[in-house]
């Protein structure tokens, strides 16, 4: 909302030493945000005079038409300007900048040669002013206006600071002047003069029959005006067209420019309807069966059966509130007018809108609400200024519903000093609730607060806390923190969350956060199947590229590693931790239980119910080799122990323990695939990915990748670490052949069953592969102690024969000679 | 050899001067045979002490002692000296350009929303905050009707949220994470002291300031007895932790919802106001619909955005940064202490 200094000084006395910043605070500390300040005529210096036209000379053999102009500018003589506008003819008064003035973006005017004509000065438009953006043609100022010479500054009230102010969606009113002028004088602690005072002293004399009014849906209240003998040719008064042109809009007509004005001025949306073009009555009504209509921007619009429309007896003439028809636009030929103000209903006027893609000025306020008060006075302005303005005859009104207001709130007067956290006194909650229009009444120290009828939400005890903490200010309030004695700490999962993510950076990885979106062809080049490859789809996603929620963090991960492998970085390792959104439940329709009271426990529950689960994953890729290029030479490629690997470390230290299985799942090798498994659950996956998704992706050969399943792993165990031995330990090594589809895990099982409780550890230190016949040798340490002995040679052989022979005889292991 | 006082201080002085005059270790291993061993001038009268009267054993005995004694210090020294000598030489040759990059591991980070949300977690932590968290896609009551947000509120339309197929079912993905406060009210009694750190979505396009996925932490408190005062105590606090001691904020009076009073809440950092984020008193409405006694209970929440706060501090010029992945710009923060 743009709102001229000039305009809210006419309701508020602001006088010269307050400053355009002290309007603007005062603003801001009430909750209007002042998106900008715009210094109207700071840098523009005359001479700016009003010119007569009174001769035009077409220049010949121009691209573009030129014309060269004598003016009358009220010195005794013809000056002669180039211009190369069309809008205007001789007779017509026109701005003219003389030598010596500065127009905005320092433009310095002086006589000079052009087109072969000395050119003494310029006829402006108002861009060239600074006064809007409109550059289709020069100002033509009303005949009855001014006098050639006179000065153009004054008469075009350039000199302005103009307040584009936010308006929150509670506060409606303030999209008018008369609400902006209400909160700066309340703010500055200055008297306010509302112009509805003015609108409400208007009488009219009935003259004839006016085009009925009828509501049947989505209205409160209408009020319709006719007027008759219009005259089409009457000029918008230039006080009229520069106040329209200050608030950010174009003045069009005498009858558009009033209905604008007083929307401006009052916050009342109105229409003007040509009345010959209505058959019996304008009705706001359902658009139901009618098709479609033409709007006024020239759109042919397709209407929804709920659209809110108003109507004649025939056809749809405007979607109400939001954009009248082309077919009963005011045109060069009214002379009948109808004007309408409604207090519509502000969801069906919000609908519309949405449904249109139609935000107009008059939507934007109707759809926050308007005092039900103006369809009565702001149409009675309307039209009075319509009489006024052309010389018309007003014909009558037509009336239908009743403006209700909401009803009255009561209020303890302690209750806003508490919720504030500030002492206030009931005189001055009172103070300050009388300050924005309410009317109190105070019985046994209880308020009954009555809003005032701009006020289309102060509904509760809170909503008026917040119009006396605001007008007391903000500032005002203490800053206390609020006494806690308790302490707070992370919980398992949380912790762990955290210290997984240092440890893998700490281990040289990398955390990405990729957007959770993928596509089916991106889940078809992972492999993923079955429940594994299915999702939730958005509705309306950003890219139709990419309407699903990624079941995994791989594909995402995969493309961020394609993307820095892009980008020239060969050997790196990347983590991402997030939610996936695998397909869980069949979505029901969801349950919208009203609210202002807590739902019975079955629909809560079946809220809770109706949100799918989203598994809490990590997982990590490796690309290239295991350390950055060096001058201590290659670094090895990583290869899929080092993806397993990482699976194994992230567990230990969690204090699990797992079995491991080879695995065919996808996206990894179906070779080299680790499932590790814990409590009987698969937890994560590690090993090589897939050599076809690694091509998919670019990235080099025997790029690895890991998964796990964070919601998956068991809380860990306290640890009871075993007390340290300091006897000394003997140490055996024992090489076995076995099969080579005996999985080493097994062996090392069968090993540590036959090896008795003094076995220490047992690391696996060779393996050896080329013995042929299928068979592989495995060479292990075992490491024995005893807590309160040194072992003998022959106890520790006993132990190694008796590990041999288990391995021996679950697994056909020999030792190997 | 016969014993006598000069033939030990012969001896002895030989012996020194030897030992003083060997070049190197091994030198000094020759001299030490000559001289100390069991063949030296010294070790030979000392074998020759039992020929003598057991009267003149003791007196020659102690002279023979302090010679041995001289001669082995001697030679201690000399050692010492040598091999110092000696170490000095020989480190000096292994001397190597210590400037030369040592490790090639690779160089992990943390992402800078990873170590924000931890940040701002510890600080609420040690205020007695819990963190709380619930899922990114979310039922519709949860994310609009429950914090009143009507069905018609514009921020419910296809131009600002992400509906799930089929739109029957209600589900969004949150567009806030305002539905974990509604969780965290539905299903715990007051005292409620929560923040929630986490992801966001909002159908934006993607630009140098905006993300359509994006995070948020916000914050709830319901208690006997809150304020705005409290709520204000609060942000002054997290401001100067987020934004250095000489933060200082401000409150504008603005419109949630879900709160009431509402404001807007701005840091003044590098010389300019910064719209950080909103707050209020939460709407009694809405503790109502969580079945909360709002004769007894009263509460603050307040929310804003992470990538904000952290591009406004670190000086981080575009979201494609943010949210593109590239290890360069995570690397740069290490483990973000």
């Amino acid at each position: 909302m743009r709102a001229p200094r000039s305009w809210i000084s006419e309701y508020v006395n602001l006088t010269p030493s307050i400053t355009d910043e002290e309007i603007s605070a005062a603003l801001v500390r009430v909750g209007f945000e002042v998106e900008e300040v715009i210094v109207q005529g700071a840098d523009l210096t005359g001479p700016l005079v009003v010119g007569e036209v009174i001769s035009i000379v077409q220049v010949e053999g121009q691209k573009k038409p030129i014309r060269y102009v004598g003016l009358n500018c009220g010195d005794g003589q013809t000056r002669f300007v180039i211009c190369g506008a069309e809008n205007f003819k001789v007779g017509d008064l026109v701005v003219v900048a003389l030598p010596g003035a500065v127009l905005p973006g320092d433009f310095s005017i002086a006589a000079r040669e052009t087109y072969g004509h000395t050119s003494n000065g310029m006829i402006c438009s108002s861009k060239e002013l600074g006064l809007g953006e409109d550059h289709s043609g020069i100002i033509v100022l009303p005949l009855d206006s001014s006098l050639p010479g006179d000065d153009a500054i004054s008469l075009l009230q350039i000199n302005d600071t103009i307040f584009d102010v936010a308006v929150n969606p509670d506060r409606g009113y303030a999209l008018s002047l008369r609400g902006i002028a209400r909160e700066v004088a309340a703010s500055l602690n200055l008297s306010f003069t509302d112009p509805i005072e003015s609108a409400k002293k208007i009488t009219f004399v009935e003259t004839g029959v006016p085009v009925e009014a009828k509501i049947s849906d989505g209205a409160m209240v209408m009020f319709l005006r006719t007027i008759s003998n219009f005259d089409p040719a009457a000029n918008s008064p230039l006080w009229m067209t520069r106040r329209i042109e200050k608030c950010g809009m174009r003045a069009i007509s005498l009858a558009v420019d009033v209905t604008n004005y007083v929307m401006m001025e009052l916050g009342q949306p109105l229409h003007a309807f040509d009345a010959d073009q209505v058959s019996d009555f304008l009705e706001i009504r359902l658009a139901g069966k009618s098709k479609s209509l033409k709007t006024l921007d020239g759109q042919e619009r397709v209407l929804d059966s709920d659209d809110l429309v108003v109507a004649d007896s025939k056809k749809v003439l405007a979607l109400a509130g939001t954009m009248g028809g082309l077919d009963s636009e005011i045109t060069e030929k009214t002379t009948r007018i109808a004007v309408e103000a409604v207090r519509f209903d502000q969801i069906s006027i919000a609908k519309n809108s949405r449904r249109h893609k139609l935000s107009t000025e008059a939507s934007r306020r109707l759809e926050r609400g308007v005092d039900p008060s103006l369809a009565e006075f702001a149409s009675a302005r309307a039209a009075a200024l319509l009489v006024e303005l052309s010389n018309a005859t007003y014909v009558g009104t037509s009336t239908q519903g009743k403006a209700t207001y909401l009803p009255i709130v009561e209020l303890d007067p302690e209750y806003v000093g508490a919720r504030i956290g500030l002492e206030i006194s009931s005189e001055l909650v009172k103070e300050k609730l009388e300050l924005v229009g309410c009317d109190v009444t105070i019985e046994n120290g209880k308020f009954y607060v009555d809003p005032p009828s701009w006020r289309v939400e102060l509904l509760s005890p809170a909503d008026l806390t917040e119009e006396v903490a605001r007008n007391i200010g903000y500032d005002k309030i203490p800053s206390i923190l609020p006494p806690r004695k308790t302490v707070a700490e992370l919980t398992p999962s949380q912790k762990r969350r955290r210290v997984l993510a240092q440890s893998l950076v700490a281990r040289g990885y990398v955390e990405v956060m990729t957007f959770p979106f993928v596509n089916e062809a991106l889940i078809a080049r992972m492999g993923f199947v079955g429940a594994r490859a299915e999702s939730y789809r958005i509705a309306n996603p950003m890219s139709e590229d990419q309407p699903l929620l990624r079941p995994h963090l791989l594909p995402g991960l995969l493309e961020a590693a394609k993307r820095n492998y892009g980008r020239g970085f060969k050997d790196f390792s990347i983590f991402e931790m997030g939610l996936i959104f695998r397909k869980s439940i069949d979505l029901k329709t969801g349950l919208f239980p009203q609210i202002g009271s807590r739902p019975d426990a079955a629909s809560i529950k079946e809220i809770f119910e109706s949100v799918p689960t989203q598994l809490s994953f990590i997982c990590g890729v490796q690309v290239g080799r295991i350390a950055s290029e060096s001058w201590k030479g290659k670094a090895r490629n990583y290869e899929w122990t080092d993806a397993v690997g990482e699976v194994e470390t992230i567990l230990r230290q969690m204090n699990l323990t797992w079995e491991i299985k080879r695995s065919d799942l996808a996206p990894w090798h179906p070779g080299r695939c680790a499932e590790f498994i814990v409590d009987g659950k698969a937890v994560a996956h590690a090993g090589e990915l897939h050599p076809r998704v690694i091509a998919e992706f670019g990235l080099p050969a025997r790029s690895g990748a890991w998964g796990l399943n964070l919601d998956a792993l068991p809380v860990s165990p306290l640890v009871t670490p075993e007390p340290i031995v300091v006897m000394p330990a003997a140490v055996q090594d024992l090489a076995l052949v076995v099969d080579s589809n005996v999985s080493s895990q097994d062996i090392q099982a069968a090993l540590i069953e036959g090896a008795g409780e003094l076995l220490e550890s047992i690391t696996l230190f060779d393996r050896y592969e080329a013995l042929g016949d299928g068979k592989v040798s495995l060479a292990f340490t075992l490491v024995f102690r005893a807590g309160d002995r040194t072992l003998t040679a022959a106890e520790v052989s006993g132990f190694k024969e008796s590990a041999a022979a288990v391995a021996g005889s679950k697994w056909g292991a020999t030792i190997r000679s | 050899m016969s014993l006598s006082t000069s033939a030990i201080d012969d001896a002895l002085k030989s012996a020194v001067a030897a030992i003083k005059g060997a070049r190197t270790l091994d030198e000094l291993k020759a001299v030490k045979i000559e001289h100390v061993g069991d063949k030296s001038p010294i070790s030979k009268l000392n074998q020759s002490l039992g020929k003598l009267e057991p009267s003149d054993r003791a007196e020659f005995g102690k002279i023979l002692g302090q010679a041995k004694a001289e001669i082995g210090a001697g030679f201690a020294e000399q050692q010492s000296k040598l091999e110092v000598e000696r170490d000095a030489k020989v480190l000096l040759e292994e001397v190597v350009d210590v400037t030369l990059p040592a490790s090639n591991a690779h160089v992990g980070g943390l992402h800078p929303l990873t170590v924000i949300k931890n940040e701002v977690s510890d600080y609420f932590l040690s205020l007695g905050y819990s963190i709380a968290e619930g899922p990114e896609l979310e039922a519709g009551w949860l994310n609009f009707d429950s914090l009143n947000i009507p069905a018609d509120h514009p921020a419910r339309t296809m131009q600002d949220t992400f509906f799930i197929e089929p739109l029957e079912s209600g589900l969004v993905l949150r567009t806030h994470t305002s539905p974990v406060q509604m969780r965290t009210m539905l299903t715990q009694e007051p005292p409620i002291f929560i923040v929630s750190p986490g992801r966001t979505f909002r159908a934006d396009e993607l630009d140098v300031t905006h993300s359509p996925v994006f995070s948020q932490v916000e914050g709830l408190v319901v208690d006997k007895g809150i304020t705005m005062a409290h709520l204000k105590g609060t942000l002054d606090d997290f401001a100067m932790k987020m934004f250095g001691p000489s933060a200082i904020t401000r409150l504008r009076p603005s419109f949630f919802p879900f709160t009431e009073p509402s404001a807007e809440v701005d840091v003044w950092f590098n010389n300019r106001w910064i719209e950080w984020g909103g707050c209020g008193m939460v709407n009694p409405r809405v503790l109502e619909t969580a079945g909360i006694d709002t004769n007894v209970y009263s509460g603050f929440a307040f929310g804003m955005g992470l990538e904000r706060t952290l591009m406004v501090r670190q000086g981080i010029k575009d979201m494609h940064d943010i949210v593109e992945g590239d290890i360069r710009f995570s690397r740069s923060f290490g483990l973000g202490l």
